[in-house]
Protein backbone atom coordinates (compact mmCIF):
# COMPACT_ATOMS: atom_id res chain seq x y z
CA UNK A 1 0.00 0.00 0.00
CA UNK A 2 1.78 3.14 -1.19
CA UNK A 3 1.78 6.48 0.51
CA UNK A 4 3.09 9.86 -0.59
CA UNK A 5 6.08 9.47 1.69
CA UNK A 6 9.39 10.14 0.00
CA UNK A 7 11.09 8.01 2.63
CA UNK A 8 8.93 5.06 1.66
CA UNK A 9 9.70 5.49 -2.04
CA UNK A 10 13.36 5.56 -1.29
CA UNK A 11 13.32 2.52 0.95
CA UNK A 12 11.03 0.55 -1.33
CA UNK A 13 13.34 1.20 -4.26
CA UNK A 14 16.20 -0.32 -2.32
CA UNK A 15 18.17 2.77 -1.34
CA UNK A 16 20.05 2.87 1.94
CA UNK A 17 18.17 5.61 3.76
CA UNK A 18 19.48 8.27 6.10
CA UNK A 19 17.26 9.89 8.71
CA UNK A 20 18.10 12.30 11.47
CA UNK A 21 16.38 13.72 14.48
CA UNK A 22 15.39 17.24 15.41
CA UNK A 23 14.22 18.02 18.92
CA UNK A 24 11.78 20.95 19.09
CA UNK A 25 12.75 23.76 21.46
CA UNK A 26 11.56 24.62 24.94
CA UNK A 27 10.06 27.87 23.70
CA UNK A 28 7.67 29.15 21.09
CA UNK A 29 10.02 30.07 18.25
CA UNK A 30 10.74 27.85 15.25
CA UNK A 31 13.86 29.77 14.36
CA UNK A 32 16.29 27.09 15.57
CA UNK A 33 14.54 24.09 14.08
CA UNK A 34 14.18 25.88 10.73
CA UNK A 35 17.89 26.55 10.82
CA UNK A 36 18.57 22.87 11.49
CA UNK A 37 16.18 21.83 8.74
CA UNK A 38 18.03 23.95 6.18
CA UNK A 39 21.32 22.55 7.38
CA UNK A 40 20.17 18.93 7.13
CA UNK A 41 17.91 18.93 4.15
CA UNK A 42 20.41 17.89 1.51
CA UNK A 43 22.09 15.35 3.74
CA UNK A 44 19.24 13.26 5.07
CA UNK A 45 16.10 11.82 3.49
CA UNK A 46 13.79 12.66 6.37
CA UNK A 47 14.02 13.72 9.96
CA UNK A 48 12.21 12.63 13.09
CA UNK A 49 10.56 15.29 15.18
CA UNK A 50 10.49 14.15 18.76
CA UNK A 51 7.31 14.34 20.81
CA UNK A 52 8.23 15.88 24.16
CA UNK A 53 11.13 13.47 24.44
CA UNK A 54 12.09 12.35 27.95
CA UNK A 55 8.80 13.96 29.00
CA UNK A 56 10.14 17.49 28.79
CA UNK A 57 7.62 20.05 27.58
CA UNK A 58 8.62 21.25 24.13
CA UNK A 59 7.07 22.82 21.07
CA UNK A 60 4.60 20.39 19.53
CA UNK A 61 6.04 17.75 17.21
CA UNK A 62 3.34 18.30 14.62
CA UNK A 63 3.78 22.06 14.60
CA UNK A 64 7.55 21.63 14.35
CA UNK A 65 7.09 19.15 11.52
CA UNK A 66 5.17 21.74 9.52
CA UNK A 67 8.02 24.23 9.89
CA UNK A 68 10.48 21.60 8.81
CA UNK A 69 8.42 20.55 5.83
CA UNK A 70 8.21 24.22 4.79
CA UNK A 71 12.01 24.26 4.75
CA UNK A 72 12.01 21.41 2.24
CA UNK A 73 12.91 18.56 4.57
CA UNK A 74 10.57 15.61 5.00
CA UNK A 75 9.46 15.17 8.62
CA UNK A 76 8.64 11.98 10.50
CA UNK A 77 6.25 12.90 13.26
CA UNK A 78 6.74 10.99 16.49
CA UNK A 79 3.59 10.18 18.40
CA UNK A 80 3.83 8.79 21.91
CA UNK A 81 1.06 7.11 23.87
CA UNK A 82 1.98 8.96 27.03
CA UNK A 83 0.16 12.24 26.57
CA UNK A 84 -2.90 11.60 24.44
CA UNK A 85 -5.84 9.28 24.57
CA UNK A 86 -7.26 7.70 21.44
CA UNK A 87 -9.46 10.73 20.79
CA UNK A 88 -6.56 13.17 20.84
CA UNK A 89 -4.23 10.86 18.90
CA UNK A 90 -6.67 10.44 16.03
CA UNK A 91 -7.56 14.10 15.96
CA UNK A 92 -3.93 15.24 15.99
CA UNK A 93 -2.97 12.77 13.29
CA UNK A 94 -5.84 13.77 11.02
CA UNK A 95 -4.61 17.31 11.50
CA UNK A 96 -0.98 16.35 10.85
CA UNK A 97 -1.92 14.65 7.60
CA UNK A 98 -3.95 17.67 6.50
CA UNK A 99 -0.80 19.74 7.04
CA UNK A 100 1.21 17.56 4.70
CA UNK A 101 2.88 15.17 7.14
CA UNK A 102 3.36 11.74 5.56
CA UNK A 103 5.53 9.77 8.00
CA UNK A 104 4.53 8.64 11.45
CA UNK A 105 6.61 6.97 14.15
CA UNK A 106 4.62 5.27 16.91
CA UNK A 107 6.13 4.82 20.35
CA UNK A 108 5.19 4.36 24.00
CA UNK A 109 7.08 7.44 25.14
CA UNK A 110 9.36 7.89 28.13
CA UNK A 111 7.64 7.84 31.47
CA UNK A 112 7.11 11.35 32.86
CA UNK A 113 9.00 10.55 36.04
CA UNK A 114 12.28 11.99 34.73
CA UNK A 115 10.76 14.88 32.79
CA UNK A 116 9.93 18.39 33.93
CA UNK A 117 6.35 17.54 34.89
CA UNK A 118 6.82 14.51 37.16
CA UNK A 119 3.51 15.18 38.89
CA UNK A 120 1.58 14.91 35.62
CA UNK A 121 -0.99 12.20 34.97
CA UNK A 122 0.00 9.93 32.12
CA UNK A 123 -2.46 8.54 29.63
CA UNK A 124 -1.39 5.23 28.07
CA UNK A 125 -4.89 4.63 26.79
CA UNK A 126 -3.38 2.50 24.02
CA UNK A 127 0.15 1.15 23.66
CA UNK A 128 2.56 1.56 20.76
CA UNK A 129 1.67 -1.75 19.12
CA UNK A 130 -2.02 -0.94 19.28
CA UNK A 131 -1.28 2.50 17.83
CA UNK A 132 0.57 0.96 14.90
CA UNK A 133 -2.27 -1.48 14.28
CA UNK A 134 -4.99 1.16 14.52
CA UNK A 135 -3.20 3.66 12.27
CA UNK A 136 -2.54 0.97 9.70
CA UNK A 137 -6.19 -0.07 9.79
CA UNK A 138 -7.19 3.57 9.48
CA UNK A 139 -5.17 3.82 6.29
CA UNK A 140 -5.84 0.46 4.69
CA UNK A 141 -9.39 -0.21 5.80
CA UNK A 142 -10.52 3.40 6.23
CA UNK A 143 -11.71 2.87 9.77
CA UNK A 144 -11.44 5.05 12.84
CA UNK A 145 -10.02 3.32 15.92
CA UNK A 146 -13.62 2.68 17.01
CA UNK A 147 -14.36 0.81 13.79
CA UNK A 148 -16.53 3.60 12.44
CA UNK A 149 -15.88 4.10 8.70
CA UNK A 150 -13.99 7.16 7.49
CA UNK A 151 -16.08 8.31 4.58
CA UNK A 152 -13.32 10.12 2.73
CA UNK A 153 -9.76 11.40 3.02
CA UNK A 154 -8.31 8.83 5.38
CA UNK A 155 -4.78 9.72 6.51
CA UNK A 156 -2.25 7.69 4.56
CA UNK A 157 0.87 7.67 6.69
CA UNK A 158 4.00 5.62 6.11
CA UNK A 159 4.02 3.93 9.49
CA UNK A 160 7.11 3.35 11.57
CA UNK A 161 8.00 2.01 14.98
CA UNK A 162 11.04 1.68 17.19
CA UNK A 163 12.95 -1.35 18.38
CA UNK A 164 15.46 -1.54 21.17
CA UNK A 165 17.92 -4.43 20.80
CA UNK A 166 19.55 -3.37 24.08
CA UNK A 167 16.55 -3.66 26.33
CA UNK A 168 15.57 -6.90 28.04
CA UNK A 169 14.57 -9.65 27.77
CA UNK A 170 16.93 -9.83 24.81
CA UNK A 171 15.44 -13.05 23.40
CA UNK A 172 12.05 -11.39 23.21
CA UNK A 173 13.23 -8.20 21.50
CA UNK A 174 13.14 -9.68 18.01
CA UNK A 175 9.78 -11.29 18.75
CA UNK A 176 8.40 -7.94 19.82
CA UNK A 177 9.79 -6.37 16.66
CA UNK A 178 7.97 -9.03 14.70
CA UNK A 179 4.83 -8.21 16.64
CA UNK A 180 5.17 -4.59 15.53
CA UNK A 181 5.55 -5.71 11.94
CA UNK A 182 2.48 -7.93 12.32
CA UNK A 183 0.63 -4.91 13.67
CA UNK A 184 1.56 -3.01 10.52
CA UNK A 185 4.87 -1.21 11.00
CA UNK A 186 6.63 -0.59 7.67
CA UNK A 187 9.87 0.90 8.93
CA UNK A 188 11.77 0.52 12.17
CA UNK A 189 14.32 2.78 13.79
CA UNK A 190 16.46 1.24 16.50
CA UNK A 191 17.75 2.65 19.76
CA UNK A 192 21.31 4.05 19.43
CA UNK A 193 23.77 1.27 18.86
CA UNK A 194 27.01 1.25 20.79
CA UNK A 195 27.25 -2.48 21.45
CA UNK A 196 27.76 -3.60 17.88
CA UNK A 197 28.14 -7.25 18.79
CA UNK A 198 24.73 -7.34 20.42
CA UNK A 199 23.19 -5.53 17.46
CA UNK A 200 24.70 -8.09 15.09
CA UNK A 201 23.21 -10.90 17.14
CA UNK A 202 19.89 -9.10 17.04
CA UNK A 203 20.07 -8.77 13.25
CA UNK A 204 20.97 -12.42 12.94
CA UNK A 205 17.76 -13.31 14.76
CA UNK A 206 15.88 -10.82 12.58
CA UNK A 207 17.16 -12.56 9.46
CA UNK A 208 16.40 -16.02 10.85
CA UNK A 209 12.78 -14.96 11.16
CA UNK A 210 12.84 -13.20 7.78
CA UNK A 211 11.67 -9.94 9.38
CA UNK A 212 14.11 -7.84 7.34
CA UNK A 213 12.17 -8.83 4.24
CA UNK A 214 8.95 -7.48 5.64
CA UNK A 215 10.11 -4.20 7.13
CA UNK A 216 12.81 -1.58 6.56
CA UNK A 217 15.19 -1.47 9.50
CA UNK A 218 17.14 1.74 10.09
CA UNK A 219 19.95 1.34 12.59
CA UNK A 220 20.22 4.12 15.16
CA UNK A 221 23.55 5.82 15.87
CA UNK A 222 24.53 8.71 18.12
CA UNK A 223 27.78 10.68 17.99
CA UNK A 224 29.04 11.24 21.53
CA UNK A 225 30.59 14.53 22.60
CA UNK A 226 32.53 13.34 25.61
CA UNK A 227 33.28 10.36 27.80
CA UNK A 228 30.92 11.84 30.36
CA UNK A 229 28.08 11.71 27.87
CA UNK A 230 28.97 8.08 27.19
CA UNK A 231 29.11 7.30 30.89
CA UNK A 232 25.76 8.98 31.45
CA UNK A 233 24.09 6.87 28.79
CA UNK A 234 25.81 3.80 30.17
CA UNK A 235 24.68 4.25 33.74
CA UNK A 236 21.62 6.47 33.78
CA UNK A 237 19.46 5.63 30.79
CA UNK A 238 17.45 2.45 31.05
CA UNK A 239 17.56 0.30 27.94
CA UNK A 240 20.94 1.51 26.76
CA UNK A 241 24.24 -0.40 26.54
CA UNK A 242 27.50 1.48 26.11
CA UNK A 243 30.59 -0.74 26.17
CA UNK A 244 33.51 0.43 28.32
CA UNK A 245 35.89 0.63 25.38
CA UNK A 246 33.84 3.47 23.90
CA UNK A 247 34.01 5.36 27.18
CA UNK A 248 37.76 4.70 27.33
CA UNK A 249 38.36 5.73 23.75
CA UNK A 250 36.65 9.07 24.37
CA UNK A 251 38.53 9.51 27.63
CA UNK A 252 41.87 9.02 25.95
CA UNK A 253 41.10 11.20 22.96
CA UNK A 254 42.81 14.56 22.66
CA UNK A 255 39.75 15.99 20.95
CA UNK A 256 36.80 13.99 22.27
CA UNK A 257 34.28 15.61 19.94
CA UNK A 258 36.34 14.64 16.90
CA UNK A 259 36.70 11.16 18.33
CA UNK A 260 32.95 10.95 18.85
CA UNK A 261 32.38 11.79 15.19
CA UNK A 262 35.01 9.26 14.11
CA UNK A 263 33.39 6.51 16.18
CA UNK A 264 30.01 7.31 14.68
CA UNK A 265 31.37 7.19 11.13
CA UNK A 266 33.04 3.84 11.82
CA UNK A 267 29.78 2.53 13.20
CA UNK A 268 27.83 3.62 10.13
CA UNK A 269 30.36 2.04 7.79
CA UNK A 270 30.10 -1.16 9.75
CA UNK A 271 26.31 -1.10 9.87
CA UNK A 272 26.07 -0.64 6.10
CA UNK A 273 27.52 -4.10 5.69
CA UNK A 274 25.13 -5.84 8.05
CA UNK A 275 22.62 -7.73 5.92
CA UNK A 276 19.03 -6.66 6.47
CA UNK A 277 19.78 -3.09 7.55
CA UNK A 278 18.15 -0.65 5.15
CA UNK A 279 19.31 2.64 6.50
CA UNK A 280 20.77 4.60 9.33
CA UNK A 281 19.08 6.91 11.79
CA UNK A 282 21.44 9.53 13.17
CA UNK A 283 20.42 10.94 16.53
CA UNK A 284 22.81 13.80 17.16
CA UNK A 285 21.14 15.04 20.31
CA UNK A 286 21.59 18.83 20.53
CA UNK A 287 24.45 18.44 18.05
CA UNK A 288 22.60 18.53 14.74
CA UNK A 289 25.37 20.47 13.01
CA UNK A 290 27.66 17.43 12.83
CA UNK A 291 25.20 15.38 10.79
CA UNK A 292 26.28 16.67 7.34
CA UNK A 293 29.91 15.76 8.00
CA UNK A 294 28.96 12.33 9.32
CA UNK A 295 26.79 11.61 6.29
CA UNK A 296 29.39 12.83 3.86
CA UNK A 297 32.32 10.99 5.40
CA UNK A 298 30.31 7.78 5.75
CA UNK A 299 29.99 7.78 1.97
CA UNK A 300 26.27 8.48 2.04
CA UNK A 301 26.38 11.80 0.22
CA UNK A 302 24.83 12.90 -2.09
CA UNK A 303 21.43 11.55 -1.22
CA UNK A 304 19.45 9.88 -4.00
CA UNK A 305 16.62 11.86 -5.53
CA UNK A 306 13.14 10.45 -5.79
CA UNK A 307 10.17 11.77 -7.71
CA UNK B 1 -6.96 -5.51 50.51
CA UNK B 2 -6.87 -1.74 50.54
CA UNK B 3 -3.53 -0.35 51.58
CA UNK B 4 -3.52 3.01 53.32
CA UNK B 5 -0.97 5.04 55.22
CA UNK B 6 -1.37 7.68 57.86
CA UNK B 7 -1.04 11.30 56.84
CA UNK B 8 1.61 13.39 58.61
CA UNK B 9 0.25 14.20 62.04
CA UNK B 10 0.64 17.92 61.59
CA UNK B 11 -1.67 17.75 58.56
CA UNK B 12 -4.29 15.93 60.62
CA UNK B 13 -3.89 18.42 63.48
CA UNK B 14 -4.43 21.28 61.07
CA UNK B 15 -7.70 19.79 59.83
CA UNK B 16 -9.13 19.91 63.35
CA UNK B 17 -7.33 23.03 64.59
CA UNK B 18 -10.54 24.76 65.66
CA UNK B 19 -12.06 21.72 67.45
CA UNK B 20 -12.17 21.09 71.17
CA UNK B 21 -13.44 17.53 71.12
CA UNK B 22 -13.03 14.96 68.37
CA UNK B 23 -14.01 11.38 67.73
CA UNK B 24 -11.36 9.16 66.16
CA UNK B 25 -12.79 6.16 64.37
CA UNK B 26 -10.62 3.22 63.43
CA UNK B 27 -11.64 0.33 61.22
CA UNK B 28 -11.14 -3.36 61.88
CA UNK B 29 -10.95 -4.16 58.16
CA UNK B 30 -8.07 -3.72 55.70
CA UNK B 31 -6.48 -0.80 57.52
CA UNK B 32 -6.07 -2.90 60.64
CA UNK B 33 -4.21 -5.51 58.63
CA UNK B 34 -1.98 -2.93 56.96
CA UNK B 35 -1.33 -1.30 60.35
CA UNK B 36 -2.68 2.10 59.40
CA UNK B 37 -6.04 2.51 61.09
CA UNK B 38 -6.78 -0.31 63.53
CA UNK B 39 -7.40 -0.03 67.24
CA UNK B 40 -3.75 0.48 68.11
CA UNK B 41 -3.18 3.20 65.51
CA UNK B 42 -6.38 4.95 66.56
CA UNK B 43 -5.28 5.12 70.19
CA UNK B 44 -1.79 6.26 69.29
CA UNK B 45 -3.08 9.00 67.01
CA UNK B 46 -5.53 10.19 69.68
CA UNK B 47 -2.76 10.37 72.27
CA UNK B 48 -0.39 12.13 69.87
CA UNK B 49 -2.96 14.76 68.99
CA UNK B 50 -3.77 15.36 72.64
CA UNK B 51 -0.10 15.81 73.52
CA UNK B 52 0.43 18.14 70.61
CA UNK B 53 -2.47 20.32 71.66
CA UNK B 54 -1.51 20.30 75.31
CA UNK B 55 1.92 21.62 74.34
CA UNK B 56 0.14 24.39 72.49
CA UNK B 57 -1.93 25.21 75.59
CA UNK B 58 -5.04 24.34 73.70
CA UNK B 59 -6.14 20.96 75.09
CA UNK B 60 -8.05 18.57 72.92
CA UNK B 61 -10.53 16.00 74.16
CA UNK B 62 -10.64 12.75 72.25
CA UNK B 63 -13.03 9.83 72.06
CA UNK B 64 -12.07 6.68 70.20
CA UNK B 65 -14.05 3.92 68.57
CA UNK B 66 -13.25 1.09 66.19
CA UNK B 67 -15.91 0.07 63.70
CA UNK B 68 -16.05 -3.51 62.48
CA UNK B 69 -16.05 -2.09 58.97
CA UNK B 70 -16.50 1.52 57.96
CA UNK B 71 -17.33 0.51 54.41
CA UNK B 72 -20.64 -0.82 55.61
CA UNK B 73 -23.15 1.81 56.86
CA UNK B 74 -24.66 -0.73 59.22
CA UNK B 75 -21.45 -0.75 61.31
CA UNK B 76 -21.27 3.00 61.45
CA UNK B 77 -24.73 3.38 62.93
CA UNK B 78 -23.44 1.79 66.15
CA UNK B 79 -21.50 4.91 67.03
CA UNK B 80 -24.41 7.38 66.76
CA UNK B 81 -24.32 8.29 70.46
CA UNK B 82 -20.56 8.99 70.42
CA UNK B 83 -20.89 11.48 67.63
CA UNK B 84 -23.39 13.83 69.23
CA UNK B 85 -21.16 16.17 71.21
CA UNK B 86 -17.93 16.13 69.18
CA UNK B 87 -16.81 18.96 66.88
CA UNK B 88 -15.27 16.65 64.32
CA UNK B 89 -14.78 13.02 63.37
CA UNK B 90 -11.39 11.76 62.25
CA UNK B 91 -11.72 8.57 60.28
CA UNK B 92 -8.79 6.16 60.13
CA UNK B 93 -10.43 4.10 57.43
CA UNK B 94 -9.84 4.16 53.69
CA UNK B 95 -11.64 6.82 51.68
CA UNK B 96 -14.76 4.69 51.62
CA UNK B 97 -15.14 4.79 55.38
CA UNK B 98 -14.60 8.54 55.55
CA UNK B 99 -17.37 9.02 53.01
CA UNK B 100 -19.89 6.75 54.71
CA UNK B 101 -19.31 8.59 57.97
CA UNK B 102 -19.72 11.96 56.25
CA UNK B 103 -22.91 10.68 54.62
CA UNK B 104 -24.44 9.58 57.89
CA UNK B 105 -23.52 12.60 59.98
CA UNK B 106 -24.21 15.48 57.64
CA UNK B 107 -23.84 18.17 60.24
CA UNK B 108 -20.38 16.96 61.30
CA UNK B 109 -16.94 17.95 60.12
CA UNK B 110 -15.38 14.63 58.94
CA UNK B 111 -11.71 14.38 58.03
CA UNK B 112 -9.43 11.63 56.73
CA UNK B 113 -6.43 10.55 58.80
CA UNK B 114 -5.14 8.24 56.07
CA UNK B 115 -4.10 8.42 52.46
CA UNK B 116 -5.72 5.53 50.65
CA UNK B 117 -2.97 4.21 48.44
CA UNK B 118 -3.74 1.09 46.49
CA UNK B 119 -5.04 -2.45 46.32
CA UNK B 120 -2.34 -4.88 47.17
CA UNK B 121 -0.86 -7.27 49.62
CA UNK B 122 2.03 -7.74 51.97
CA UNK B 123 4.91 -9.80 50.74
CA UNK B 124 7.00 -9.50 53.86
CA UNK B 125 6.06 -7.93 57.16
CA UNK B 126 6.05 -4.16 56.84
CA UNK B 127 6.11 -3.99 53.04
CA UNK B 128 2.98 -3.69 50.96
CA UNK B 129 2.87 -3.74 47.21
CA UNK B 130 0.32 -2.73 44.61
CA UNK B 131 -1.18 -5.60 42.65
CA UNK B 132 -4.44 -4.57 41.00
CA UNK B 133 -5.57 -1.41 39.25
CA UNK B 134 -9.29 -2.19 39.54
CA UNK B 135 -9.68 -2.04 35.77
CA UNK B 136 -12.99 -3.85 35.79
CA UNK B 137 -12.02 -6.34 33.10
CA UNK B 138 -9.31 -8.64 34.39
CA UNK B 139 -6.71 -9.82 31.87
CA UNK B 140 -4.57 -11.93 34.19
CA UNK B 141 -5.40 -15.06 32.20
CA UNK B 142 -3.55 -13.51 29.26
CA UNK B 143 -0.51 -12.32 31.16
CA UNK B 144 0.52 -15.27 33.25
CA UNK B 145 -1.16 -13.99 36.40
CA UNK B 146 0.82 -10.74 36.52
CA UNK B 147 -1.11 -7.50 36.16
CA UNK B 148 0.17 -5.28 33.34
CA UNK B 149 -2.38 -2.58 34.08
CA UNK B 150 -0.98 -1.50 37.40
CA UNK B 151 2.39 -3.21 37.64
CA UNK B 152 3.63 -1.87 34.31
CA UNK B 153 4.26 1.84 34.74
CA UNK B 154 2.74 2.47 31.31
CA UNK B 155 -0.09 -0.09 31.50
CA UNK B 156 1.25 -1.62 28.31
CA UNK B 157 -0.69 -4.63 27.05
CA UNK B 158 1.92 -5.64 24.48
CA UNK B 159 5.11 -5.20 26.45
CA UNK B 160 7.82 -4.89 27.46
CA UNK B 161 8.70 -1.38 26.33
CA UNK B 162 12.21 -0.39 25.35
CA UNK B 163 13.01 0.86 28.84
CA UNK B 164 13.04 -2.58 30.44
CA UNK B 165 16.53 -3.55 31.50
CA UNK B 166 18.03 -6.09 33.89
CA UNK B 167 14.52 -7.01 35.02
CA UNK B 168 13.74 -3.49 36.18
CA UNK B 169 11.35 -0.83 34.97
CA UNK B 170 12.71 2.33 33.38
CA UNK B 171 11.24 4.44 36.18
CA UNK B 172 13.38 2.97 38.95
CA UNK B 173 15.87 0.28 39.77
CA UNK B 174 13.59 -0.56 42.70
CA UNK B 175 10.62 -1.40 40.50
CA UNK B 176 10.40 -4.77 38.77
CA UNK B 177 9.42 -4.63 35.12
CA UNK B 178 6.04 -6.37 35.05
CA UNK B 179 6.64 -7.47 31.48
CA UNK B 180 9.92 -9.13 32.34
CA UNK B 181 7.99 -11.07 35.00
CA UNK B 182 5.26 -11.89 32.50
CA UNK B 183 7.84 -13.04 29.97
CA UNK B 184 9.65 -15.22 32.51
CA UNK B 185 6.46 -16.85 33.65
CA UNK B 186 5.07 -17.45 30.18
CA UNK B 187 8.40 -18.95 29.20
CA UNK B 188 8.40 -21.25 32.20
CA UNK B 189 4.86 -22.30 31.32
CA UNK B 190 5.87 -22.93 27.70
CA UNK B 191 3.31 -20.36 26.54
CA UNK B 192 5.47 -17.71 24.87
CA UNK B 193 3.34 -18.05 21.73
CA UNK B 194 0.58 -16.30 23.70
CA UNK B 195 2.71 -13.19 23.91
CA UNK B 196 2.82 -12.98 20.12
CA UNK B 197 -0.91 -12.27 19.98
CA UNK B 198 -1.60 -8.57 19.61
CA UNK B 199 -3.68 -7.56 22.59
CA UNK B 200 -6.42 -5.16 21.49
CA UNK B 201 -6.96 -1.77 23.11
CA UNK B 202 -8.57 -2.02 26.48
CA UNK B 203 -12.15 -1.01 27.17
CA UNK B 204 -11.47 1.60 29.82
CA UNK B 205 -15.17 2.32 30.19
CA UNK B 206 -15.21 -0.62 32.58
CA UNK B 207 -12.62 1.20 34.66
CA UNK B 208 -12.96 4.62 36.30
CA UNK B 209 -13.07 6.22 32.87
CA UNK B 210 -16.66 5.08 32.47
CA UNK B 211 -17.75 7.14 35.46
CA UNK B 212 -18.46 5.97 39.03
CA UNK B 213 -19.20 2.26 39.05
CA UNK B 214 -21.77 0.18 40.85
CA UNK B 215 -21.97 -3.58 41.23
CA UNK B 216 -25.47 -4.97 41.53
CA UNK B 217 -26.58 -8.46 42.54
CA UNK B 218 -30.34 -8.47 42.34
CA UNK B 219 -30.56 -12.00 43.71
CA UNK B 220 -29.27 -10.91 47.09
CA UNK B 221 -31.05 -7.58 47.32
CA UNK B 222 -33.57 -7.30 50.13
CA UNK B 223 -36.92 -5.60 49.65
S1 LIG C 1 -6.10 -6.86 34.98
FE1 LIG C 1 -7.47 -5.36 35.95
S2 LIG C 1 -8.67 -6.52 37.43
FE2 LIG C 1 -6.96 -7.83 36.81
S3 LIG C 1 -5.40 -7.46 38.36
FE3 LIG C 1 -5.00 -6.02 36.71
S4 LIG C 1 -6.13 -4.16 37.20
FE4 LIG C 1 -6.89 -5.79 38.53
S1 LIG D 1 9.97 -1.11 31.79
FE1 LIG D 1 8.49 -2.77 31.99
S2 LIG D 1 7.13 -2.15 33.66
FE2 LIG D 1 8.28 -0.36 33.07
S3 LIG D 1 6.99 0.69 31.61
FE3 LIG D 1 8.32 -0.62 30.39
S4 LIG D 1 7.23 -2.55 30.16
FE4 LIG D 1 6.21 -1.40 31.78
Amino acid sequence: MKTESKLQKLLDSGHFAVTAEIGPPKHASAHGIRHHAHMLKNYVDATNITDCQTAIVRLSSIAAAVHIRDCGLEPIVQMTCRDRNRIAIQSDLLGAYSLGIRNLLCLSGDHQKFGNEPSAKNVYDIDSIQLIYLMRRMRDEKLFFSGEPIKEHEPRFFIGAVANPFADPFEFRVARLEKKVEAGAEFIQTQCIFDMERFERFMEMVRERGIHERVHILAGVTPLKSWRAAKYLQTSVSGMIVPDDIVERLKKAEDPKREGIEICIEQIKHIRNIPGVHGVHIMAIAWEEVVPEIVERSGLYPRPKVE
Amino acid sequence: MIIAQQKPIKDIAEMIADCKKVLLVGCAGCVTVCLAGGEKETEILAAALRIMRRLQDNPLETVTYVATRQCDPEYIATMDNLVKDVDAIISLACGVGVQYIAERYHDKWVVPALDTKFIGGSKVHGVWEEKCGLCGDCVLHRTGGICPIIRCSKSILNGPCGGSQYGKCEISKDVDCAWQLIYDRMKALGRLDKLMEIQPPKDWSKSRDGGPRKAIREDVMIG
